[in-house]
């Protein structure tokens, strides 16, 4: 009987049948021999028409300055921060995946990890335009980092914006390392199974001449265990950090010591739903249901209600601090989200993030792959309405009246939004392109014909 | 902010104040109709941004304006570049010492009356107008018209050429032609010439006009001003006979009556009234006590103990009733809206009876004659005459009912009696009764000659436009208030080789000669008494003053059958008030930027006029802020967008003159509506029986305090003056600042000097003088009416209004918030590059070439007093704007973060300064261009360090406080509480 | 000594059990010159070789503390030294805000130190390595797995060693040229 039918729980990671060979050819053919499949085409043709969008906007932006968006005073910030948070959010599931899941010896991981690394890649490169493009002065972006100049001047470390740079620049290039070191015994295949010289030449220079010898593997295993133990903390640093851009600030709505552990659990909500969003068309796509089965998806369907529930609770606190603070302004925070002018945009918020993934309580649920697709797209609107309400709700109506006002994004900031869209799904889709989005290796280790026997152990 | 579509439900408002208690403080309306309208604006939103693509391209073209936003760069070509040589001179002027200003005394007469003003002038550029301490009319103080002047001296699009028919023409060819045309006026003693000014108060021009007039006996003079004095010259005439100069002392009045007398914004005196009433605001035994009606709230209105909002045709009524009250012998008044309030009228009365001789009654200059000639009558019975009120002979060099001379010009032009009009200075065609159809009878002129600073409505139809001198740029005099004078000195030869109304006269009959020659030839003649000319003359011009020009006071009596009742007007429909622009007048200031821009007083509007009436009108007409409605009146009419006032007076409409130019440059053109078209001769300020009609259409205003409400906050802090017997410190019963050793971290230590700033709430009169006054010192750019709408305003320093309590008739309290300067700024720590941070002297400097733009700075002030260049707000381009600007500030350019800096370059000035005499800076001698501007002198700046000055005794003040001091940011600015001091008789009327 | 005509010899194994058998005979009968390709990693196979533990945590640990310190320093030297003014009148010493960094700056240098160590440690890059002189030697990095006895090993003859690899029933005995 086929694992659909299984009850996914119980259901073996890998489709029956396999061989060290088959993972082998068949993670391998994506990238070496099958036809790319239309799919691909198509999704390609719309991220590079989004890109292109991008480019135009940020074009325009240069030319004219920051005034082409919605921004104003009071509401300094706008779609550029939501959407910074939103993205570099969604990057934070792939290193759980990759860093957490393997410290806890979590196998069905493997399947799953790679693209998710190359998710988090290319959600931090898109996060990480919005800081750049949202000053009013993009190209002395540079200024942030300390480095002499003949100024003298230097940055100021009180600052979270600089401690932005430095978890965000530090996550970037991590998480590259990682996800190297990850590709390099796959690009070792590659090399030795690719039909063309060029494939050859490309994919031996980046493997560097891996051989997979037992003292390679002995100093890999400890290298991949030690990455893993520092992405861990790492993560949970970075979206630490990014939650207190606001929390260190005096801002209602901003000021507040649960952010940290709200914004994390947020951060590994969003990304899960984004990795559910790319996983159930890749696997239908290119056939790789045997690969990332039911159980993948039921499992990360436990994820989300967990961490959902997690952001439920944060919500839950807002409300109540504001309420027990006895500040006037927290109080008048709450209530104008409640009922005042963005009330809407949080009322759907809880919808999205708070009410639709409850359905995942329910076994049916999680075991239909329509379901879970419906609920992540819910769960990664409501991630990014709930950064719209932050940023946006906070500033608005904050301490002295007179200074009130409505924050409207204009056309350009969605252009620059979808166009980060964009840029990711072509990042995204050259990746399966070219690169295996699964790893091959750790595929081979989840066969029985890998075990080692007892009386040889 | 644009309001938004649903009306507002006003019933329901009440409804939800009424449950509120006490000082329940509530958001402009269409917040305090909390949300259906604004939940709307959301759903808007998608449609809001295909309107901002369409947008962005009219904003390209917008910023062309904007860039124009002082003037547009193209037109500057054709100016002679001004030249500004990177060489030092090579003989030094005497006096001038590069980078030193140097000031320079003069005047800018308004309405022909003078407001003494010293010019500050670098390398030659007069950059900044401030107000003449020795001059009578200003005191020190300056307001936003006589301010914003500077910049009409530079806008590009002033008229740079003679024009005939619009050709270039010169002047000679000009000359040709109107000596032609006034040779054959000789023989017929120039019957057929006609000159038309302004209100005269000048001695020279007058003389050169009475010359003119010798020459030809036939020839006649008209003066008219739009925003004249019609009413007031008629109501002393009425009373006394002759057309005396009434003016009053406040300070020593104990009780004032305004009668819609908007006592702090128009007529003469309005620095001096102003400066005279705060004086006796400050709490304590002499503190005076202010009641006044008026249609419109007004900054008189809004510092007052009592305030009644009655509609301006009922304030007759009103003033007799407390005539009557009184005692006097008038015609009874008609049963109007006054009765309700007959506990207010006898607690007035009252009151005023307590104060014989100590007491005034202030008529409105825009109410009928018969209230002036009333509140004349009062001020005799109450023995005020000589006290409190002063009259003296008429300042006019020639009073006239310009009313009526208009009419009889526009009659002899119809009649085709006038072959030559001089029109020397004004804009009739623009400004003139709409009945009197000027433009149509002007046609029937053989020769029209136009002398103006703009190619305007005017200019258009005349045959030849001349374009004239700036004030700045040109000599002449002018009288203040009291009639002293004071010689108008250029600061700078003419831009575009513009002539002053001296030089055309002088020219027209005799030789040509330079307008110094004129108005010195002529003092030469008042002078020839005695004495040295010439010590005489630098004297006067020294000290922006000349000696003993002051009119005399003089007893005036009485005169019999003074009391003349304005016919009743069909009292049906609406009543329609027309009142001169707070700023930009009577229009003559359409086109300058920084006026545009500044705030109205009360509705917080720019870029606009509207059709401005009560909340409960609007409920009873179904109109909402925005709705375009057509008014209509007499048979005219216009259209004009409703913008709901509360505390307006029922069933009356307020329009401001000055908008709706048709001509006259790019800022002025488009902007608001023409309410001239609806002011008839008859009735120049008040119309009966208008009519609104709702048309359907919308229209978005740019407020930059639309959204905005106490809350039940402690923002603004105010108590009645038993309130602050009982308890002085009532301003601390807020409190919540934390203990400074609450922290972890030590404290800084501020050795020296420690620059702080006390406002006094109490005396702030909310007139803008000192946000105007920030703009021009500091460079600060004019964004236009879109960007003020998107919350893209600059303006450093800003005067935020609260309305308290009752919809009908709430209190209006006004507070300006420049940056607070916090010692604990929490701007700075979260700035990434270091960009603002405090220096040793505990200001909140701002580096501009520092910044980055990341407007974290901003979102962490809880003030919200930064102001970020969204885009390159700054003109760079236009040459005429680079000479306006402050030479010891930097011009700020796009996406960087910019705030007020208590006017550092001052500081560093004064610091320099002393330290060549090897002294400390001394108190006072170093003051901000806000404190410098304000009228009320409610603002103080100095040395908190030095217990002696004047910033730190007022920061011992019990009534002092810090705004939002609960969040610990310690600022150095902080406000004094307002005290009032209502009539205990009318306790019960006291909100809160 | 003389350099040996052959890199060495090289058996091909389908079974990861047969491999790890061989690689414990192989040491058995004394051979240490020898080295065995996996297609995934296998822990018993490192033990069958007595492969000693990777210095690889201690390059970690300098690393992170490197890092550590160098980001505390340079926020030290910056606020304290180079450039002190008041900002927003917190002390120019502000340990409290310096804490991030120096958490960011210490995990990046101990990453790097892991990835540029393994490399390091496994002589990566290695443009050329004699094993790939075998063809089939490709499929290591698919489904079969091998062991190479070098010919510097004291016991390896070519001979001998061909048969006592013979013995191991292997898929394949082949001789890896230099």
């Amino acid at each position: 009987m086929t694992p659909e039918r299984r009850a996914p729980a119980q259901a073996p990671l890998i489709g029956p049948g396999h061989t060290l060979g088959t993972v082998t050819d068949r993670i391998a053919a994506v990238v070496l021999t099958a036809p790319t499949p239309r799919a691909w085409w198509v999704g390609f043709a719309v991220g590079f028409a989004l890109l292109l969008v991008l480019l135009d906007a940020v074009a325009y932006l240069l030319l004219r300055g920051v005034g082409i968006w919605g921004v104003n005073i009071p509401v300094g910030w706008g779609f550029a921060i939501i959407n910074f948070v939103w993205w570099i959010g969604i990057g934070h599931a792939g290193t759980l995946i990759s860093a957490i899941l393997l410290l806890l010896r979590q196998a069905w991981r493997q399947s799953i990890n790679r693209f998710a690394e190359a998710m988090t890649l290319f959600a931090v490169a898109c996060a990480g335009l919005y800081p750049v493009l949202h000053l009013g002065r993009p190209w002395l972006a540079y200024w942030l980092f300390p480095y002499p100049n003949t100024m003298g001047l230097w940055p100021n470390f009180r600052s979270p914006l600089i401690w932005d740079v430095f978890a965000v620049s530090t996550y970037a290039t991590v998480s590259v390392l990682f996800w190297f070191v990850g590709l390099i015994p796959d690009l070792a295949t590659l090399r030795d199974r690719s039909p063309s010289r060029i494939g050859r030449a490309v994919y031996g220079i980046l493997a560097m001449g891996w051989r997979g010898s037992v003292r390679h593997w002995e100093r890999y295993e400890t290298a991949s265990l030690l990455l893993a133990g520092l992405a861990t903390p790492l993560v949970v640093s970075v979206h630490t950090v990014v939650s207190l851009d606001f929390a260190i600030s005096i801002v209602p709505g901003w000021h507040t010591t649960i952010f940290p552990p709200y914004f994390v659990a947020g951060a590994i909500y969003g990304g899960f739903a984004m990795v559910l969003t790319l996983a159930i068309p890749l696997r239908r796509i290119y056939g790789l249901e045997d690969f990332v089965t039911m159980r993948h998806l039921d499992y990360m369907g436990r994820v989300l209600l967990a961490t959902g529930l997690i952001v439920a609770y944060g919500y839950t606190m807002e409300a109540f601090v504001a309420w027990y603070s006895g500040s006037p302004f927290e109080a008048h925070m709450m209530l104008d989200r409640f009922g005042g002018r963005y009330a809407p945009l949080y009322w759907s918020l809880l919808l999205c993030n708070v009410v639709i993934p409850q359905a995942l309580w329910f076994q049916r649920t999680r075991a239909s792959v329509p379901a879970l697709f419906a609920i992540a797209m819910s769960i990664n609107v409501g991630m990014w309405l709930e950064r719209f309400i932050i940023v946006v709700t906070s500033l608005h109506e904050d301490f002295l009246p007179s200074a009130w006002g409505m924050y409207y994004p204009t056309v350009w900031d969605w252009a620059t939004f979808f166009g980060t869209i964009g840029l990711f799904t072509t990042l995204f889709l050259l990746f399966i392109r070219f690169l295996p989005m699964i790893s091959i290796f750790e595929m081979r280790t989840l066969l029985p014909e890998a075990e080692v026997k007892e009386e040889l152990a | 902010m644009t309001s938004a579509a649903a009306p507002i439900d006003l019933t329901a408002l009440r409804a939800r104040l009424a449950g509120r208690g006490g000082r329940a403080l509530w958001r402009s309306l269409d917040e305090l109709a909390e949300s259906p309208a604004f939940l709307e604006l959301l759903h808007e939103e998608l449609p809001q941004h295909a309107a901002a693509l369409a947008r962005s391209v009219d904003r390209r073209q917008f910023l062309k304006l904007m860039a124009a936003s002082l003037g547009l760069a193209g037109l500057a070509a054709c100016a002679r570049p001004p030249e500004d040589k990177i060489v030092p001179y090579v003989k030094q002027p005497e006096e001038l010492v590069l980078g030193e200003p140097l000031f320079y005394a003069t005047a800018v007469p308004l309405g022909g009356f003078a407001v003494g003003v010293l010019a500050e002038s670098h390398e030659g550029r007069p950059t900044k107008l401030e107000g003449n301490p020795t001059h009578p009319a200003s005191l020190g103080a300056i307001d936003p018209p006589t301010q914003a002047t500077l910049l009409g001296l530079y806008d590009p699009e002033r008229s740079q050429t003679i024009t005939s028919a619009g050709k270039i023409q010169t002047w000679s060819g000009f000359l040709a032609a109107v000596r032609a045309a006034l040779d054959a006026q000789r023989p017929r003693g120039g019957a057929g010439l006609h000159v038309l000014t302004e209100t005269v108060t000048s001695p020279t021009l007058h003389a050169q006009l009475r010359a003119l007039l010798a020459e030809f006996p036939q020839a006649t003079w008209h003066q008219w001003e739009p925003a004249g004095r019609d009413a007031a010259r008629a109501g002393a005439l009425r009373a006394f006979g002759a057309p005396v100069e009434t003016r009053y002392d406040l300070a020593r009045a104990d009780v004032v009556l305004a009668l819609d007398a908007d006592l702090f914004a128009t007529g003469p005196s309005r620095l001096r009234y102003a400066r005279e009433i705060a004086g006796r605001r400050r709490p304590g035994p002499g503190m005076s006590r202010l009641y006044a009606v008026e249609s419109m709230p007004t900054t008189t209105g809004a510092v007052a103990d009592h305030r009644l909002a009655l509609a301006a045709a009922d304030v007759e009524g009103f003033t007799r009733t407390v005539a009557a009250e009184l005692g006097l012998a008038v015609a009874a008044a008609p049963a109007v809206a006054v009765a309700p309030h007959h506990a207010w009228v006898r607690a007035l009365v009252d009151d005023l009876r307590a104060h014989r001789g100590a007491c005034a009654v202030v008529p409105g200059e825009h109410q009928p004659p018969a209230v002036h000639a009333l509140a004349h009558a009062i001020n005799d019975a109450l023995g005020n005459g000589g006290r409190t009120v002063i009259h003296t002979d008429a300042v006019e060099a020639a009073p006239t009912d310009q009313a009526a001379s208009l009419r009889a010009l526009v009659a002899a032009m119809r009649a085709g009696a006038v072959e030559v009009l001089l029109i020397l200075g004004g804009n009739p065609v623009y400004a003139a009764p709409a009945d009197l159809d000027f433009a149509g009878a002007l046609g029937k002129v053989a020769l029209r000659v136009h002398l103006s600073l703009h190619q305007d409505e005017t200019s258009e139809l005349c045959h030849w436009h001349l374009n004239a001198a700036h004030v700045l740029e040109a000599w002449s005099d002018a009288r203040a208030h009291d009639g002293t004078v004071t010689i108008l000195q250029p600061l700078i030869a003419p831009l575009y080789g513009g002539r002053s109304a001296h030089e055309v006269l002088a020219a027209l009959t005799g030789p040509e000669r330079p307008g110094h020659d004129v108005v010195r030839e002529h003092w030469q003649g008042v002078h020839s008494g005695g004495g040295d000319f010439e010590a005489f003359w630098r004297r006067a011009l020294n000290d922006g003053v000349v000696p003993d020009t002051a009119l005399a006071p003089r007893t005036v009596a009485l005169r019999p059958g003074w009391d003349v009742p304005t016919p009743a007007a069909p009292a049906a429909g609406l009543e329609l008030v027309f009142r001169p622009d707070p700023y930009l007048i009577d229009g003559r200031f359409a086109n300058n930027g920084w006026l545009q821009e500044l705030p109205r007083p009360i509705t917080k509007l720019t870029w606009d006029n509207a059709a401005l009436l009560a909340p409960a009108t609007a409920e009873r007409l179904g109109v909402a802020n925005g709705d375009v409605v057509e008014v209509a009146v007499g048979g005219r009419s216009a259209h004009a967008p409703v913008w709901v006032v509360p505390g307006h007076a029922l069933d009356s409409v307020t329009v401001h003159l000055g908008y709706g130019r048709r001509r006259g440059g790019a800022l002025a053109t488009g902007v608001g509506f023409d309410a001239y078209a609806l002011r008839t001769a008859d009735a120049p300020s008040i119309a009966r029986g208008a009519a609104l009609r709702p048309t359907g259409r919308r229209h978005a205003f740019a407020c930059t305090q639309d959204h905005q409400s106490m809350e039940g906050r402690a923002l603004v802090r105010a108590a009645t003056l038993a309130e602050w017997r009982a308890h002085p410190d009532f301003a601390h019963a807020f409190e919540e600042t934390p203990p400074r050793d609450r922290t972890l971290y030590p404290p800084h230590a501020y050795e020296g000097y420690a620059w702080g700033m006390a406002i006094d709430l109490g005396a702030c009169i909310g007139c803008n003088a000192c946000a105007l006054a920030c703009q021009a010192e500091n460079n600060v750019a004019v964004v236009g009416k879109e960007e003020v709408a998107r919350g893209h305003e600059m303006h450093w320093l800003r005067v935020d209004r609260y309305f308290a309590g009752d919809l009908d008739a709430p209190a209006i309290l006004h507070q300006p918030v420049p940056c607070m300067q916090c010692e604990n700024a929490p701007c700075e720590v979260v700035c990434p590059v270091n960009a603002t941070n405090h220096d040793g002297e505990g200001l909140n400097v701002m580096v501009y070439n520092r910044c980055v733009g990341t407007r974290y700075c901003s979102n962490n002030c809880p003030y919200k007093v930064r102001r970020f260049n969204f885009y390159l707000y700054s003109d760079w381009t236009t040459e005429t704007l680079k000479m306006a600007r402050n030479p010891d500030v930097t011009v700020r350019s796009r996406g960087v973060m910019e705030k007020c800096t208590y006017c550092v370059q001052r500081i560093n000035r004064a610091r320099i300064h002393a330290e060549e005499a090897g002294r400390r800076i001394a108190d006072g001698e170093l003051v901000t261009a806000c404190q410098q501007a304000c009228p009320t002198e409610a603002i103080v700046f100095g040395d908190v360090n030095d217990p002696t000055s004047r910033v730190a005794r007022l920061k011992a003040d019990p009534r002092n406080y810090a705004l939002l001091g609960e969040l610990n940011t310690r600022p150095r600015t902080t406000y004094l509480a307002a005290v009032r001091n209502p009539n205990p008789a009318l306790a019960a009327e006291q909100r809160s | 000594m003389r350099r040996p005509p052959i890199h060495g010899l090289l058996a091909e194994f389908d079974d990861v059990n047969d491999l790890v058998r061989a690689v414990r005979t192989a040491r058995a009968a004394g051979f240490r010159r020898l080295d065995a390709y996996t297609p995934f990693p296998v822990e018993e196979l490192s033990h069958a070789m007595g492969v000693r533990p990777s210095r690889l945590p201690l390059l970690v640990l300098l690393g992170g503390v490197g890092g550590g310190l160098a980001g505390y320093l340079l926020q030290w030297w910056t606020a304290v030294v180079a450039y002190p003014i008041n900002v927003g009148g917190r002390p120019l010493h502000s340990w409290p805000a310096f804490v991030v960094p120096t958490f960011e700056t210490t995990v990046l240098g101990a990453a790097i130190a892991a990835v540029l160590g393994m490399l390091a440690l496994n002589g990566l890059p290695m443009p050329y390595h004699p094993v790939f002189n075998v063809p089939r030697f490709a499929l290591s990095s698919r489904d079969r797995f091998f062991l190479c006895i070098e010919a510097t090993d004291p016991l390896f003859d070519r001979e001998g060693t061909r048969r006592f690899l013979e013995r191991l029933v292997p898929r394949h005995v082949s001789e890896v040229e230099h």
